[in-house]
């Protein structure tokens, strides 16, 4: 009988967003944007020996009915500021951000990861999103917004020119030596030239190579686009499918894709994210668990969220009595702003239906249903029953790990570490100490080789 | 007389071109976090008040027009924001200002980035505002045609001082009220939009981050870099060449009293005799290869003379210096041991610090926000 070596897992802290999902009547909870919390969450982290730590962005504040969304945790941090500040209170944890691709520009980005990956020594990690509403680009200098059907083909070369950019240094142009007075082995060094349908730049690109090459990309669409897309360029995939089932299926799926890109199967690495909740027993768990969908539910929020697939403005509705009679408005979404989450209802006529004839056979009220259609917890259980969950869904090929979720800012990450890791190390899916310094080290992918246009170097002396 | 106030400029090695070549340099340091650590925790061990990061959109180059192709000249520099935002946690009191182009970047972008390294380091972001006409540079983004008149660059500039200082105000400060009992987490009268609209960029606003410690970052430029609008910026730098000019420039800038500093940018080298000083210039020119020179005036000496220098020009108008190590790794030393105990034996320079932000530190008081209604918090 042979036995398949057992698979490492990786591991992931999300710190926690400006969403429902976060919990902030919670006393525990502390601010979202004071430093004390970041330095708390991800120093919780890497004392739990985690790959990374992940911070999401967006570019304007929600609205829904034409007002400010209040019920959320609202406002955060500069994405790069934050993580470069937490390099000096880390010493190997990866650094993760999201950074859109429709409201920078290459040059600017493509310094800024670079000089990320210098400053944190190595943990640099690019979660690279686009967006398409004129919404947010009313904060911006394009203003306009892209079709959706250009929104993939602006991220591909966006991402395919922050590359040539990373790649305009090969990292052996310092020579740096006082006797002979050569700082620069190449004066060309940084040499650049791309002339594409979005961008047509050239020039020298000003920060040499940095120590992962380039920072670990990430792709978080889940798109036939998407997919491809990530098989194509991406290092790893922030996913979305955390059940053994659908986990599987997009698994297989995505690095399935990989051969046709002239890439190893261990080239990319599936992460989705999961959220969690811890008891001293399973029961316990469980409990837990219901109070916490309750807090992440109110009935206010619940009428919000309903909002979301009827299109039209419910605060009449009693959220403890029944859904509304009336049908959802047909067409773009003009009642939720700035959130990604309206677009996964592609029928609301269908999901209305759907809801209704659910609420109508369980008895539920408004609030009971959207407790229901919403994503409850992705493991709830004792550590020992979380531990055996997340292992076998790697072994499993569901995942190759996780970016966990928690409900409390800063300190939600605080049992895991302390009661799930240790049976996870016990097991021996998971490392007991930094074996590397690198991110890329941290998930076992190769330090990319620079790739140049042909003939594109110029002798020294010209 | 009032204390002075003293910056340094820090940029790779040093001023000098030849500087990355001395003794304790650390050349090959340059692009670490280390060297950029230990290079702000010495001034501010110098009590100073704060230190400014140069950076540009394009590689250093010998020729103000176009890239060059030299060797033997530092070549590459990390981001300023995130450099200083790598050293906040490191350091207490010291300011750090960045140099941040504002011709190609986006005024929502940086606004929520300084904000975030004034909450990083509680309370002690600025930011040195610059703009770039370089069409080489204006290349880097392929988005306008370079050149541009010279006035434009300052309106574009003017307009994004403008628009990073109402995004700072656009959460008031108690906007996070955490209320249980009605489920909001903020009330949202006191998020404002900031409606801005220009030729070259509109913003609707609010900042995605809340107000910073300061309420309002340190703004500082080289004087001229947003005119007209001169009252946008906190702290102007000047490049006067003797007292003279200090009087004529300070006259003509008329700060209103209290609210604005005037520093002069001055490059030096510093040793303890006369003799020393003058033969490590000559050492370092020689090595480069040529005399060196700057937009700056350049100071060779001993300390108590760049002192003597130093309280000449405050008599004459300045509030402050900021000052441009030749060599790093040999001038900052001289300044933060030799310039500092000088000055502060003429009682012209604090002994220690005695503020928590910048603002402080600059005798500069936490503005009111624009939006806020309600009675002055």
């Amino acid at each position: 009988m042979s036995t398949k070596p057992l698979k490492q897992i990786h591991l992931a802290a999300h710190f926690p967003g400006v969403n429902n999902t976060t919990v902030w009547s919670d006393p525990a909870a502390g601010s979202h944007i004071d430093f004390d919390s970041f330095v708390h969450f991800a120093q919780t982290a890497e004392r739990a020996k985690f790959d990374f730590l992940f911070l999401a962005e967006g570019l304007r504040l929600r609205e829904q009915g034409g007002k400010i969304y209040d019920l959320d945790v609202v406002g955060r941090p500069d994405t790069f500021t934050v993580l470069a500040a937490l390099a000096a209170v880390t010493e190997h944890l990866g650094l993760t951000g999201t950074i859109n691709s429709t409201f920078n520009e290459p040059y600017e980005v493509a310094r800024q990861f670079a000089s990320l990956d210098h400053l944190t020594g190595g943990r640099a990690a690019w979660n690279v999103v686009t967006s398409w509403d004129a919404f947010t680009g009313e904060n911006f200098r394009r203003g306009g917004f892209l079709p959706r059907n250009e929104r993939y083909t602006r991220a591909r070369e966006f991402l395919e020119t922050a590359t040539e950019l990373f790649d305009s240094w090969d990292g052996t142009e310092i020579a740096a030596d006082p006797v002979t007075g050569v700082f620069l082995r190449d004066a060309r060094a940084g040499a650049f030239a791309h002339h594409g349908r979005h961008f047509d730049i050239e020039g020298r690109f000003n920060v040499p190579r940095s120590p992962q090459g380039r920072p670990v990309v990430f792709q978080a669409g889940d798109s036939d686009e998407g997919r491809e897309f990530a098989a194509a360029r991406a290092d790893a995939v922030f996913g979305r499918h955390a059940t053994l089932q659908e986990g599987r299926a997009f698994y297989a799926d995505v690095k399935g894709r990989l051969a046709r890109h002239g890439r190893r199967h261990e080239d990319l690495k599936i992460l989705p994210a999961a959220t969690f909740v811890l008891g001293d027993t399973d029961a316990e768990a469980r409990e837990l668990a219901h109070e916490v969908r309750r807090l992440q539910v109110s009935g206010q929020t619940a009428i919000k969220y309903l909002e979301h697939v009827w299109n039209r403005d419910l605060s009449g509705h009693d959220p403890d009595g029944p859904l509304p009679a009336t049908d959802p408005v047909p067409g773009e979404n003009t009642v939720a702003l700035g959130r990604a989450s309206v677009r996964q209802f592609r029928d609301p006529l269908a999901t209305a239906r759907e809801w209704r004839a659910l609420a109508e056979a369980k008895n539920l009220s408004i609030r009971e249903l959207v407790i229901a259609v919403t994503a409850r917890q992705t493991f709830v259980g004792s550590a020992a029953t979380v531990a055996g969950a997340i292992d076998t869904l790697v072994q499993a090929d569901a995942a190759d790990g996780f970016i966990l979720v928690p409900h409390l800012t800063p300190g939600g990450l605080d049992v895991f570490a302390d009661t799930v890791v240790p049976l996870l190390q016990e097991r021996g899916v998971f490392r007991t100490e930094y074996t590397g310094s690198t991110l890329r080290e941290h998930l076992g992918l190769a330090v990319p080789q620079p790739v140049r246009p042909a003939g594109d170097r110029q002798p020294a002396a010209r | 007389m009032p204390e002075l106030h003293l910056a340094v400029a820090l940029d790779g090695a040093g001023a000098h071109p030849a500087a990355w070549r001395e003794p304790g340099a650390r050349p090959d340091e340059l692009f670490t976090a280390r060297y950029w650590a230990d290079v702000v925790a010495e001034a501010e061990t110098g009590l100073l008040d704060f230190v400014t990061f140069d950076d540009g959109l394009a590689l250093q180059s010998a020729s103000a027009a176009e890239p060059d192709t030299r060797t033997d000249h530092v070549r590459g520099r990390l981001d300023a924001v995130l450099t200083a935002a790598r050293i906040a946690p490191l350091t207490r009191h010291i300011g750090l200002v960045p140099g941040v182009t504002v011709t190609h970047t986006e005024p929502f972008h940086l606004s929520k980035a300084l904000a975030t390294l004034d909450h990083v380091s509680r309370g002690r972001a600025g930011v040195h505002i610059q703009t770039s006409g370089l069409p080489h540079e204006a290349r880097h983004f392929g988005r306008r045609e370079f050149p541009v008149p010279v006035g434009e660059l300052a309106g574009e500039a003017a307009d994004h001082i403008e628009v990073i200082r109402r995004l700072w105000d656009s959460w008031e400060d108690d906007a996070e009220i955490r209320d249980t009992a009605t489920g909001r987490f903020i009330d949202r009268d006191k998020l404002h939009y900031v409606d801005f609209k220009g030729p070259y960029f509109s913003v609707r606003g609010p900042s995605i981050t809340p107000r910073p410690p300061q309420g309002q970052p340190l703004v500082t430029a080289r004087a001229g870099t947003a005119a007209p609008r001169h009252a946008l910026v906190d702290l102007v730098y000047i490049t006067p060449r003797d007292a003279d000019e200090v009087r004529a420039v300070t006259t003509l800038l008329t700060p209103p009293p209290g609210t604005r500093h005037v520093f002069a940018d001055l490059t030096v080298f510093l040793d303890e005799d006369q003799r020393a000083a003058d033969a490590r210039r000559a050492r370092l020119d020689a090595q480069a290869g040529a005399p060196y020179g700057t937009d700056s005036a350049v100071f060779t000496g001993t300390p108590g003379r760049l002192a003597d220098l130093l309280q000449e020009w405050q008599q004459a108008g300045l509030s402050g210096f900021r000052l441009r190590p030749g060599v790093i790794a040999h001038d900052l030393p001289a300044i933060t041991r030799g310039l500092v105990p000088e000055l502060q034996r003429r009682s012209a320079f604090r002994r220690g610090y005695r503020a928590d932000t910048l603002r402080g530190l600059l005798g500069l008081p936490r503005p009111a926000n624009r939006y806020a209604t309600g009675p002055a918090a």
